[in-house]
């Protein structure tokens, strides 16, 4: 859990360019993180590169927050 | 100009794709030549684009079916490394006059014409995006702006290529990827060549310049788009079409 929320928020910190402290489980990527659209389907790329897992357009509709990603990266590993 | 640079071309082996892909390797690109049948000549324009000294396979794929189209778009990075340009060329005719259209004529043109544009946009978007750079550039149609009579599916499916192009542009923007389209006019092609000579007269008398245009004259128009002179330009539809419709 740890590892994967770790790995989780580098990305986030280098894509959105928000502080650590803000990327919480609850947080979510568009309403507290600034991202938009787009950036949250580049947020999806980068996980599927960084877990070497393929995210369904399906799948990657359905996470909204931080906590949403690193719960769904853990139930396929 | 386009050194290093990787493109698709949809449609290539003939007509107006296959000059677009000549004129790119000319300009240093190397250039996956994509074709849904001619193998034979696919092969040819692969073997011109080598003797340039650039780079260049064939890859048979129908651009409506999306797994054919991911699949594509896959084996291309993976040869050469990277995607910079997209040329959306590959389209049919089906003519019919519209009462007499039959459904199947208007899904096929629409399928090839206008989804497989939006299916090959979106498979080369992802790799475009991590580059932080990319150029798409699609061949309408100036029937896609006038309307033609008999074309009821390939005007729709153009003018749906216009609208697919100025939304894609909006999207991709602020990502450093550029798409464009060109909507040629009267070309003279193979499509084109099965037209009576009776309406190619008909046609002459409503071109300024009054004559028919050369697939270069397409082909070097996508060149400008791809290279960095085209790199301000996005959203637009280019009319290359002798100043047939202003």
């Amino acid at each position: 859990m740890a590892e994967v929320l770790e790995r989780v928020t580098k990305i986030i910190v280098d894509r959105l360019g928000v502080e650590e402290s803000e990327v919480k489980l609850e947080a979510s990527f568009k309403e507290d993180l600034g991202a938009d659209s787009l950036d949250v389907v580049e947020l999806v790329m980068e996980l599927e590169d960084e877990f070497g897992m393929e995210i369904s357009d399906d799948d990657a509709e359905k996470i909204v927050t931080v906590g949403d990603a690193v719960s769904y990266i853990q139930s396929t590993m | 100009m386009l050194e290093g640079k990787t493109a698709l071309v949809t449609g290539a082996s003939r007509g107006i794709g296959k000059e677009i892909a000549l004129e790119l390797a000319r300009q240093g690109a190397n250039v996956a030549i994509n074709f849904a049948g001619s193998e034979a000549k696919a092969n040819e324009v692969a073997d011109e684009i080598k003797a340039m000294g650039r780079d260049s396979c064939t890859i048979q794929c129908d651009v409506s079916n999306s797994e054919s189209v991911t699949d594509m778009v896959k084996a291309v990075i993976e040869r050469f490394g990277s995607l910079d340009i997209l040329i959306n060329n590959a389209g049919i005719t089906r003519d019919n006059l519209l009462m007499r259209m039959k459904e199947e004529e208007w899904d096929d043109v629409i399928n090839t014409n206008l989804k497989g544009v939006f299916l090959c946009t979106k498979a080369v978007t992802r790799q475009m995006m991590k580059q932080r750079s990319g150029r798409i550039i699609n061949i309408a149609s100036i029937v896609g702006v006038s309307g033609n009579p008999g074309q009821a599916n390939y005007v729709a499916a153009k003018a749906g290529v216009i609208g697919l192009t100025k939304t894609a542009a909006k999207e991709l923007a602020s990502r450093g990827i550029t798409v464009n389209a060109i909507a040629p006019g009267f070309i003279t092609t193979d499509m084109t060549d099965k037209l009576t000579e009776e309406v190619k007269e008909a046609m002459l008398k409503q071109i300024p310049l009054a004559r028919f245009g050369d697939p270069k004259d397409i082909a070097v128009t996508a060149a400008f788009l791809a290279s960095e002179g085209g790199s301000y330009m996005t959203g637009q539809t280019l009319h290359v079409d002798g100043g047939m419709v202003m």
